[in-house]
């Protein structure tokens, strides 16, 4: 589903030029405004969608994702630490919401500080295992985590 | 210097009707440059289709009132205050480039007509003015050029690299620098004069070429997207939700399960910083 931006809203800041991983959003040379530049190398990964502050930019979803005339549009807001989908077709019937936490801890809060921990003896350095394994895959508790040791179970049908 | 009408003095050697002439040819040019680039890009016809589409999907009907009182907030929000700029350096430039304009071809405009020799003297604060408004162009402007312009500031080109869609930006840069120059050198038939008169003829010539005419339709856009917001139809872009919202909750259980009742304030993330990280 490559992006296309709507040029009366772009007003050219740049902040998809510099988060596109696939280096496909430029400024036109002419009217000085973002598009993309090669679609069929977009990667899809919305981050310019996601990152533009005015939503000027748009994806085309695939056919059999939603019909073609359709529009998929999404806010992602960090503050609220949330994405906002909605999903409408061409008849403007079938219109969906998606509301989904996108972390459930402020930003950064949750990142290891480095500059804190000690420095891995040659022993660590040697080993196989990266930083704080097997802390975080927690195997170091008596084996792998599963949903029943855990007391959950999976519900049948897609949950929205 | 900045208190006297350079263009009084001009008066001598070029004849004001000559100087009056060339004002109302800019205008009709500025005109005439709009209308073409009005009708190449469809502007307003995109315009009106896309609102049409917008009013189709509109969940509640917008009243006169309300009309007004968006074209009000837009006017004072998106065109007299640049706010529609999300990069406050962007906006302070933009500010002082728009204003700085303003200033400078009005008291140019109303010295050739209302002060054109020295036998009708200029009120000293016109000049100042003239001076002042090339000032803030220039300043804002450079600013622009070398620092915020998203060429140099997330496509990571040199500063001295440019094109067609720059025509607007330089000649603009050009009158105000060459006109400073003039009047500083003191004024008279120069060659800096020929120079500001040559980059101002690029620039109200140049409005099919150039993207002078956004001062048109951006406003335009502005409104429309106010209108999506009032009207409920918010170009289909999802709802603000307020995540402590019962009834949100209950529509998307995720919430609540994995951010608690109430969810803290996340912060800003990347918003947090500039986007210059190519």
């Amino acid at each position: 589903m490559p992006t296309f931006v709507y040029m009366t809203r772009c007003d050219g800041c740049g902040e998809c030029v510099d988060i596109c991983p696939s280096d496909i959003m430029h400024i036109d040379k002419t009217l000085r405004r973002a598009y993309n530049i090669e679609p069929s190398m977009c990667w899809e990964c919305y981050s310019c969608v996601k990152a533009c502050p005015h939503h000027a930019i748009d994806v085309r979803g695939y056919a059999d994702f939603a019909p073609l005339g359709h529009s998929v549009r999404v806010i992602r807001d960090e503050e609220k630490g949330t994405i906002a989908w909605r999903i409408k077709f061409r008849n403007g019937k079938k219109d969906m919401e998606l509301l989904a936490p996108i972390t459930t801890k402020p930003w950064g809060s949750a990142t290891p500080k480095l500059a804190d921990e000690p420095a891995p003896s040659k022993e660590m350095r040697d080993s196989e295992l990266l930083f704080n394994e097997p802390k975080y895959i927690r195997m170091d508790e008596g084996g792998l985590h599963t949903l029943e040791s855990n007391g959950l179970e999976i519900k049948k049908g897609v949950q929205y | 210097m900045f208190t006297s009408n350079p263009f009084a003095e001009l008066s001598a050697s070029i004849p004001t009707v000559v100087m009056q002439g060339y004002i109302v040819l800019m205008v009709l040019l500025v005109i005439g440059g709009t209308i073409l680039d009005m009708m190449h890009k469809k502007s307003a016809q995109y315009f009106f289709e896309n609102a049409k589409k917008a009013k189709k999907s509109a969940k509640r009907p917008v009243g006169a009132g309300e009309k007004a009182s968006i074209a009000a907030s837009v006017l004072v929000n998106e065109v007299l205050t640049s706010g529609e700029f999300n990069n406050p350096r962007r906006r302070l430039s933009h500010l002082l480039t728009m204003w700085g304009t303003i200033i400078f071809v009005v008291t140019t405009a109303i010295m050739i007509f209302g002060y054109p020799t020295p036998a009708t003297p200029t009120p000293a604060l016109l000049p100042q003015l003239w001076h002042i408004g090339a000032l803030m162009l220039a300043v804002g402007g450079y600013w622009f050029w070398l620092f915020i312009r998203v060429d140099v500031s997330a496509e990571g080109l040199p500063w001295f690299r440019f094109e067609r869609a720059d025509l607007f930006i330089l000649s603009l840069l050009a009158t105000s620098t060459f006109a400073l120059i003039w009047s500083f050198t003191g004024g008279g038939l120069t060659i800096f004069f020929a120079l500001f008169i040559l980059a101002s003829t690029v620039l109200f010539g140049g409005v099919y070429f150039s993207k002078f005419a956004h001062m048109f339709f951006k406003p335009a856009a502005a409104y429309q997207k106010k209108i999506t917001r009032a009207d409920g139809s918010r170009e289909n872009l999802p709802p603000d939700y307020d995540l402590t919202d019962p009834e949100v909750q209950r529509k998307f259980p995720d919430i609540p399960m994995y951010m608690g009742k109430n969810p803290p304030n996340m912060g800003l993330c990347i918003k947090a910083e500039r986007p210059n990280h190519y």
